[in-house]
C-alpha cells in the first residue's frame, strides 16, 4: 500500500517539458494529492493560463500513475489554488540554476514595477552586474537578461504573483 | 444568478481577449526590434490562453466547444469592442492601443477577482499576475516614447487621438448592466471607465502626451452588439482558415 507521500515521490519523474531537470512537484504545479471515496485525486494548476505544455504534463502524470499500478485516479487541472513563483521549492531553484536559468526572487510584495527584474544574479557567474533586456522571453515564464561580467545573455524563470 | 447576463459578460471578455490576442500575434516576425517581437508574441499567447479559459467557462454554462465558438462564428456574432479589431498599423498605433486596452483589461480582471461568480473570480486571480507584465510593458513604452523625441511624441499623440473614440467604446454598456451590478458579478462599465480614465491620466501625466478632451469625443459603439468595422471579418477569415478546412480534426 502507498500514501500520498509515495505518490509525490513517483511524480518526481514528471518534468517540465521545457525545463527537463525540473519536476512538476518542485515547480509547484502539483497542488494536491488525496485519496477520497476509493480514488486518488491529483490536482495540478498551470504556471500561466496559456501554458501550452499543460496537456502534456497532465498526460505524463496520468502515465506515471498507471505505471505504478494505480487504477482509480483522476488528474484535475484547477485554479482553486493558483500558482505563483514562490511555489517553486529550494530544490527546484537549484535545478533551475544548474540548467542555466536564474530562479525567480522570493516575493515579499506584489510586483508593481519592472525593477524586480533588474540585477538578477547571473546563473553562470552569480554576478549581479546584469540588466533586464526584456520582461518576455522564449516561453511565457521567462524574461531575458544580459550579464556584463560574462558578456552573455541569460534567461530568468520570472517571478509571478497571484 | 442571471445566466444570460453572465454569458453576455463572459462573451465580451472572451472575444476582446481573443481578437486583441490575434492582432498582437501579427507582430510575430514583424516587431521593430527583437524584444518587441517577443513581447507582442508572448502577450498574444497569454491572451489566447486566457480567452480559451473564458470560452471554457462558457462551455461549462452550456455553450458550444471553445474551438467551435472561436472559429465558427461570423463577425456579427462577436462581442469584442471595435478597438481590438483595428489593424495594427504602425508600431506607434499598436503600442498606444495596447496601452489603452491593457489598462482597461487589467482593471476589469481586478474587478472580476471579487465577482460573485466564483469560477470567474478564480480565473481572475490567476490572470491578474500575468497581466501585470502586459501593463508594465505598455507603461514603460508610453513613458519612454512619450517623453523621447519630437517624432516619437507626435506619432504617439496622433495615435492617441485616433484610438480614443474606439477606446471609449470598450465601455459600451450591456443590456444587463443592472443585473450584473445587483448580483455582484461585475461592478459595471461606468465604474470601470472612471478607474480607467484616472489610470491613463496618471501615466500620460509623466509624459509630454496630452489626453484628448474626452467630453467632446463621440465613442465608437456597436462592437458589443455585433456591429463591427470592416476589419473584423477578414481577421476572422484568416484566424479560422485552417480550422475551417476540416472542423473537428485532431492536431
Amino acid at each position: 500500500m502507498f500514501d500520498s507521500k509515495q505518490i509525490l515521490e513517483w511524480l518526481e519523474e514528471v518534468k517540465d517539458p521545457e525545463i527537463p531537470v525540473l519536476s512538476l512537484v518542485d515547480l509547484g504545479v502539483i497542488t494536491r494529492v488525496e485519496f477520497k471515496e476509493n480514488k486518488w485525486f491529483v490536482d495540478m494548476t498551470p504556471t500561466f493560463v496559456g501554458c501550452p505544455a499543460m496537456d502534456y504534463m497532465k498526460q505524463d502524470v496520468e502515465r506515471v500513475l498507471e505505471e505504478h499500478g494505480i487504477k482509480d485516479f483522476e488528474v484535475r487541472v484547477t485554479l482553486a489554488d493558483t500558482w505563483n513563483s514562490d511555489k517553486i521549492s529550494e530544490k527546484g531553484r537549484l535545478a533551475l540554476r544548474q540548467f542555466g536559468l536564474a530562479p525567480p526572487p522570493v516575493l515579499s510584495t506584489l510586483i508593481d514595477d519592472l525593477s524586480i527584474l533588474e540585477h538578477v544574479a547571473c546563473p553562470r557567474c552569480n554576478g549581479t552586474h546584469t540588466e533586464l533586456r526584456s520582461p518576455f522571453g522564449s516561453t511565457l515564464c521567462r524574461s531575458i537578461h544580459y550579464c556584463h561580467d560574462c558578456k552573455e545573455a541569460f534567461e530568468q524563470f520570472k517571478p509571478l504573483d497571484s | 444568478m442571471n445566466e444570460q447576463a453572465l454569458k453576455e459578460f463572459l462573451y465580451k471578455m472572451a472575444d476582446d481577449t481573443l481578437i486583441i490576442g490575434h492582432r498582437n500575434s501579427e507582430w510575430t516576425g514583424m516587431g521593430p526590434i527583437l524584444e518587441e517581437d517577443i513581447a507582442f508574441s508572448s502577450m498574444a499567447q497569454d491572451q489566447i490562453g486566457q480567452s480559451l479559459a473564458l470560452f471554457t467557462l462558457l462551455h461549462q454554462l452550456g455553450e458550444q466547444e471553445p474551438d467551435t465558438v472561436a472559429f465558427m462564428r461570423n463577425a456579427n456574432q462577436f462581442h469584442n469592442c471595435i478597438l481590438t479589431e483595428l489593424p495594427n498599423q504602425e508600431y506607434d498605433f499598436s503600442i498606444v492601443r495596447h496601452f489603452l486596452y491593457t489598462t482597461s483589461a487589467t482593471l476589469r480582471w481586478d474587478m472580476c477577482a471579487h465577482s460573485s461568480y466564483e469560477p470567474l473570480a478564480q480565473l481572475a486571480r490567476k490572470v491578474k499576475g500575468e497581466l501585470r507584465y502586459h501593463s508594465l510593458h505598455a507603461r514603460t513604452w508610453i513613458q519612454q516614447l512619450g517623453s523621447a523625441t519630437e517624432e516619437s511624441i507626435s506619432r504617439l499623440q496622433r495615435s492617441l487621438e485616433l484610438a480614443m473614440p474606439y477606446a471609449l467604446g470598450i465601455f459600451e454598456e450591456s443590456p444587463f448592466e443592472k443585473e450584473l451590478v445587483a448580483q455582484h458579478i461585475f461592478d459595471g462599465e461606468k465604474q470601470l471607465r472612471e478607474k480607467w480614465i484616472s489610470s491613463i491620466e496618471e501615466v500620460l501625466g509623466k509624459t509630454r502626451l496630452v489626453l484628448p478632451d474626452l467630453k467632446v469625443i463621440q465613442p465608437v459603439l456597436g462592437g458589443r452588439k455585433g456591429q463591427h468595422s470592416e476589419h473584423l471579418q477578414p481577421l476572422l477569415d484568416e484566424m479560422s482558415e485552417v480550422f475551417r478546412t476540416e472542423p473537428g480534426a485532431e492536431w
